[in-house]
């Protein structure tokens, strides 16, 4: 009873210590306010994948009423942004400076060809390669139009090769198709992983370089304290701001949030604790600020970016690393968040994920326990 | 005596094993898992099938999803009510639905549906998956019916025939990893003399203050130039990317780039007092450039008032300038439109941070 109540007091101690520090030090609220509210910002009204102003250009060597009748198709398109001209060379200039994505010709024997039975008229479509995802949209939206083009004519023409099977697409859980939607829960797990694996990792380090883990070490403090003593104030700071980017993200980008509350932050709970006790390993590992960093980078914050898949299709990766983002707590979360928010209570996607994370927690902060009494002996 | 500080400053950085290792592996890792892993193209997605409909025609269709090289894997649903949780778990990105009518519709040569549920939680992949879909069914309705339109698109794409993404990433990448390390290398010398203390003896020597910041930021210009060198060797190499356009080129963009940007690393570093506030700073300063630089996301993609912010941005012309010689063979007065304002950025850097140090030293 005694002794626990001991472990107590000295458990707050170093928690008031910690926290003082954060306060104390500029660099953290920087990163647990300032960051996330730009970040936020960025995702929520900068960054987005939805093309709605696709810059193409037109080249019109034919001006039949054939070729005016597909100009109107090309234009009406709420996606496009047509750029008119007579000449490719025009165009070319244009596409090699990047101001045009692409470009289309209606050929000058284009209406020509389409009356004769033996030849299919033909219309180019040429797009900036360079920019690959985006020339995917310019084949797309172009051949969208094309299409519509094509029933329009069959309409006005009797049914003549009008298109049998049709598809409607219908995009369930985000209907008006905002990347911000998804391209937010995954601020929200950068947010997270920086202030978790990165700051916790440069803290740590710190100690250890100045040397102060050897004398807080040398105190009565035990192993398990010394730990909690720093997860703890981070974890608060964590979730606090874990709040302030869910009240942000709803009330100012009306993210819609349809699963529950509690949900939410138990998962941001246990996926914060994986993320705190990677970055205590890796400053118990490195012990240096610049080397703790830089591993914070690569195995913390580049994963929460790149390989967690809310940018980035995981299942479109190489094998190999798509096999590496299933080590990436940072992976489970987004999946976790952007249910929760866009979805609801998925309690079998949801169970699975929240396994994962607090596999990974447990398996790291064991990792570090064990660490820790090393340096002792 | 400004030559006896660089190599000084050369020395700090690479002197001890652990800060050689931590300069020169991560961005080589980086560039690794980066060009195969920042992948926007969509390919391998599993899709499910809910064919409701006995008819020759519509088994056609479903074998040509099967043939598709977009689609990995088919799970036939069995029923409706297997959709939900089909698309809530995400067990694939979509699921075609075919009704019973759909044969019956054709033979009679009306117009048939076929619908399509895509999950928006992935609004990107799901309207490219959805894009392979309405070509597929196109050319199922081409071979269905003799086509009396008369009429093709044809399209061809420029400068990347086969849209490879790596083509996109690494010239991408080359700019971004050398902007990063020249960053790291330029904030953290300051920082550290100023954690150390020793920051002030420096100041106290018969050093001018641009010979200060000449000597400052030199190393992170030739830390910077031999990082980009080597990834740009990469990527021709191993990543087998074409490099169209001139290397003279590149070389001075690279140079004019990678000194602006270690501008911008001296001015963070002049405001932080700590190593830990310096990569701080860095990291604040680097995500909205590396966001807003157009490398993730198109710029026009962005809202119109934000786009003016966009020129503020170093790596945005970097961006263009690399990604054009690499593919597009760019003539040297683009290259020249795009260095033009690097020059003018890198100038106000320097001349701020030098202008801090001289406070300093008054």
């Amino acid at each position: 009873m005694e002794k626990s109540r001991g472990g107590f007091l000295r458990l707050r101690g170093l928690i008031r210590k910690e926290s003082r520090e954060i306060v104390r030090d500029p660099s953290s609220i920087l990163i647990s306010v300032l960051l996330p509210l730009l970040l936020l910002f960025l995702y929520g009204y900068g960054v987005s994948l939805d093309i709605n102003h696709l810059s193409i250009g037109l080249v019109l060597e034919d001006t039949s009423p054939d070729a005016i009748s597909f100009t109107k198709a090309l234009t009406d398109s709420p996606y496009l942004e047509v750029k008119i001209a007579r000449d490719r060379r025009e165009m070319e200039r244009k596409i090699l400076e990047g101001s045009i994505r692409g470009f289309v010709v209606v050929p000058s024997y284009f209406s020509q060809f389409r009356y004769r039975e033996d030849v299919i008229a033909p219309l180019q479509v040429i797009a900036d390669g360079s920019e690959p995802n985006t020339a995917n949209f310019v084949l797309n939206y172009t051949e969208g139009a094309f299409q519509n083009w094509l029933t329009q004519e069959a309409i006005s023409s009797d049914l003549r090769g009008f298109p049998l099977v049709q598809i409607s697409p219908r995009y369930w859980y985000n209907e008006e198709l905002k990347s911000r939607f998804f391209l937010l829960s995954g601020a929200l797990a950068i947010i997270m992983t920086l202030i978790g694996t990165l700051l916790t990792g440069l803290v740590v380090a710190r100690e250890w370089e100045r040397g102060t883990m050897e004398s807080l070490l040398a105190t009565p403090v035990t192993r398990l304290e010394l730990i909690l003593g720093k997860v703890i104030p981070y974890f608060v700071l964590g979730m606090l701001s874990m709040v302030l980017c869910v009240v942000i993200s709803v009330f100012v980008f009306s993210l819609p949030l349809r699963g529950s509350l509690f949900y939410l932050f138990g998962v941001a709970a246990i996926f914060l604790f994986a993320a705190l006790s990677i970055g205590l390993f890796i400053s118990t590992f490195a012990k240096n600020q610049v080397i703790a960093s830089q591993i914070a980078i690569i195995v913390g914050f580049m994963p929460a970016y790149i390989l967690s898949g809310f940018l980035f299709e995981i299942l479109s990766m190489p094998l190999p690393i798509r096999l590496l983002t299933y080590l990436m707590p940072a992976r489970y979360f987004v999946q976790s968040l952007q249910t929760l928010f866009l979805v609801g209570n998925v309690h079998e996607l949801l169970l699975q994920n929240v396994l994962y994370m607090l596999f990974f927690g447990l398996f790291f902060f064991s990792l570090t326990y064990i660490n820790t009494k090393k340096r002792l002996v | 005596m400004i030559k006896a500080l660089i190599i000084k400053e050369l020395l700090a950085v690479l002197r001890d094993k652990k800060s050689r290792i931590s300069i020169l592996i991560p961005p080589l890792v980086q560039l690794a898992i980066f060009a195969f892993a920042a992948t926007l193209d969509v390919k391998n997605v599993p899709i499910g099938v809910l064919n409701r409909d006995s008819g020759k025609e519509a088994f056609e269709l479903v074998q040509r999803f099967r043939g598709s090289p977009f689609f990995n894997r088919i799970v036939h649903l069995r029923g409706v009510e297997e959709i939900v949780p089909f698309i809530e778990n995400q067990k694939g990105v979509m699921v075609v639905s075919i009704d019973e009518e759909f044969s019956r519709r054709l033979n009679r040569s009306q117009p048939a549906i076929v619908q399509l549920i895509l999950d928006g939680r992935k609004s990107n992949t799901a309207q490219i998956v959805a894009g392979y879909t309405s070509q597929i069914v196109r050319q199922f309705n081409v071979d269905y019916k003799i086509p009396e339109q008369n009429a093709a698109l044809i399209s061809r794409n420029w400068f990347n025939p086969n849209l490879i993404y790596v083509w996109y990433n690494i010239p991408c990448l080359v700019a971004v990893l050398s902007m990063l390390t020249c960053l790291v290398v330029t904030t953290q010398s300051v920082a550290r003399e100023r954690e150390l203390g020793t920051f002030d003896q420096l100041l106290v020597s018969p050093l001018l203050p641009w010979q200060i910041v000449l000597g400052k930021i030199i190393p992170g210009i030739i830390v910077g130039m031999v990082e980009g060198t080597i990834m740009l060797l990469f990527g021709i190499f191993l990543f087998q990317v074409p490099f169209t356009g001139s290397f003279l080129y590149f070389f001075i963009s690279l140079l004019i780039f990678v000194s602006a940007m270690s501008g911008v690393g001296l001015f963070i570093s002049s405001l932080s007092r700590t190593q830990q506030q310096a990569m701080l700073g860095t990291f604040v300063f680097m995500m909205p450039a590396v966001l807003l630089s157009g490398f993730a996301t198109p710029i026009e993609n962005m809202p119109k008032i934000l786009q003016p912010v966009t020129y503020l941005i170093p790596l945005r012309y970097m961006l263009v300038i690399s990604k054009g010689l690499f593919l597009k063979q760019i003539p040297l007065s683009l290259v020249l439109e795009r260095l033009g304002p690097l020059i003018v950025i890198g100038i106000v850097n320097i001349v701020g941070a030098t202008l801090f140090f001289k406070r300093r030293m008054e």
